[in-house]
């Protein structure tokens, strides 16, 4: 069955497409407008792994389309614990719903149950591989800031080691031609594969220890949590982590259209005080999970967006 | 010493299937790959590390009265794409037969990769191993999408 497991099952083409439809499904994700494109369709919930924004938003965008949504709930109280198999759990949640959306701590999960559906998969995480939704989201977000997504300044800043959806997202916007950086501590740095395979699709990719030098040049500043479970101890975290929090002060020489990302939730990485200043995006990036999951569901489901939509945009 | 005579390190065999140019050292990695243990009652001989003209060093299995499938050869794959098989029937050579890598490795080993999804031997789906390239041969889990060792893989045989 399709499904959506990693962003290599989108062509560029399709991407847009996907885009554009999420344009226009604007109001109706901030209830303007009630479309129920997906009325009598169930979305099972999946997630092995706690979450909040990726959980809701899936949730509130099948609500916002006329459809509802059954949850595994808590895992602990749930068949996992009795020892039941994905595969089981698959077969039965395939036969109550129309799609599903699922997050797995186990690398390789989406795929394993889109292999063993016969219902959509959308792959909310699993383990340290994909977050395809999450990508889309931020490109979304990087699309209505900056009207287009090719030839953009990306600096990636944090844990870029450990954090999947700067994987995910790093591969997209090669494919679109955008120049990225990524500013990291040693330690973080973006595994050696994925810098290896974005030159092999020919993108130029810059890497650095010093995320200010970065910040004037950049179109877009895509923050993520270093975690101080990474560092032998807290010195060593506070050393480090110190040179990846941005505060409003510092971004007195960035462009005016530049926009900050962060996937959530934040720590202290990005201070209060940049909230209040035009580049912070990181709060509309959050509510773009509904409209861009609304859409990938309607995709998937195969059901047509209509080109003008009462209050939305039109082609 | 001639390759004729390292062929007559061990004898020939009257029926059964001779594997011939295994890499060096990967004899005993064949013959896990292929089910051979201490629990079959067929005669086995391996001579290991024997110096070859075209390998400079090769192993050669012999296994008796059993003649291999197309489908056990073709397990080889993973640690001897290049083996030469010969099905042996009254001390002469019936049949030879080459190793096929095919574009997927099904069933044949469990990913290398911890955090997996298919460790857990409960899950029932086939196990299944891209061949992203073949010389030197690369293999990625359908399912994580990690690149293989291929050291590793023979200890996760299935």
């Amino acid at each position: 069955m399709p499904g959506l497991i990693t962003m290599d099952d989108l062509t560029n083409e399709e991407i847009i497409s996907i885009l554009d439809d999420a344009e226009r499904l604007l109001p109706v994700a901030k209830g303007e407008t009630y479309l129920p494109l997906l009325q009598g369709k169930i979305l099972g919930n999946l997630f092995f792994e706690p979450s909040t924004r990726t959980r809701m938003s899936f949730e509130t965008a099948m609500k916002r389309l006329g459809g509802d949504v059954v949850n595994l709930g808590d895992v602990k109280t749930s068949s996992v614990v009795k020892g039941e198999t994905l595969f089981d759990t698959i077969q039965m949640v395939d036969g109550y719903t129309d799609i599903i959306a699922m997050r797995h701590p186990r690398q390789g999960a989406a795929q394993y149950a889109c292999d063993s559906a016969r219902v959509p998969i959308l792959n909310g995480g699993d383990g340290a591989g994909h977050h395809p939704t999450q990508t889309m989201l931020d490109l979304f977000t990087i699309r209505r800031a900056h009207g287009r997504l090719d030839g953009l300044n990306v600096v990636l800043a944090g844990d870029l080691r450990y954090g999947r959806t700067v994987h995910s997202l790093s591969h997209a916007l090669v494919r679109f031609g955008c120049n990225v950086t990524f500013a990291s501590p040693e330690s973080l740095r973006m595994p050696v594969e994925i810098v290896n395979d974005l030159k092999a699709h020919g993108a130029e990719v810059n890497e650095t220890t010093n995320l200010l030098e970065q910040i004037n040049a950049a179109d877009v500043i895509y923050m993520t949590r270093i975690q101080k479970e990474r560092f032998p101890d807290e010195d060593e975290y506070a050393k480090v982590a110190g040179a990846y929090k941005l505060h409003a002060r510092d971004l007195d020489g960035a462009k005016e259209n530049m926009i900050i990302m962060h996937p959530l939730p934040r720590v202290d990485e990005i201070h209060p005080s940049v909230d209040l200043t035009r580049h912070a995006s990181y709060f509309e990036q959050a509510f773009n999970g509904v409209v861009a999951r609304m859409s990938l569901m309607c995709w998937l489901l195969g059901i047509k967006v209509p080109e003008t939509i009462e209050g939305g945009a039109s082609e | 010493m001639s390759q004729e005579g390292s062929m007559r390190r061990v004898t020939a065999i009257k029926n059964g299937t001779v594997i011939d140019h295994v890499p060096a050292g990967k004899a005993l990695s064949v013959l896990k790959m292929l089910g051979v243990d201490g629990n079959m009652s067929n005669p086995v001989s391996l001579v290991m590390n024997v110096p070859s003209q075209k390998m400079g060093g090769k192993d050669i299995i012999k296994v008796e009265d059993r003649e291999l499938t197309q489908h056990e050869l073709d397990r080889l794959a993973l640690v001897a794409p290049d083996a030469s098989v010969a099905i042996i029937r009254a001390y002469t050579v019936a049949e030879k037969m080459e190793i096929n890598l095919t574009e997927e490795v099904v069933n044949v080993a469990r990913c290398t990769f911890s955090n997996c999804i298919t460790t857990n031997p409960m899950e029932p789906l086939p196990h299944r191993l891209i061949v992203t390239k073949r010389e030197p041969l690369e293999l990625r889990c359908r399912y994580c999408g990690k690149f293989q060792e291929i050291d590793k893989l023979v200890d996760n045989l299935l």
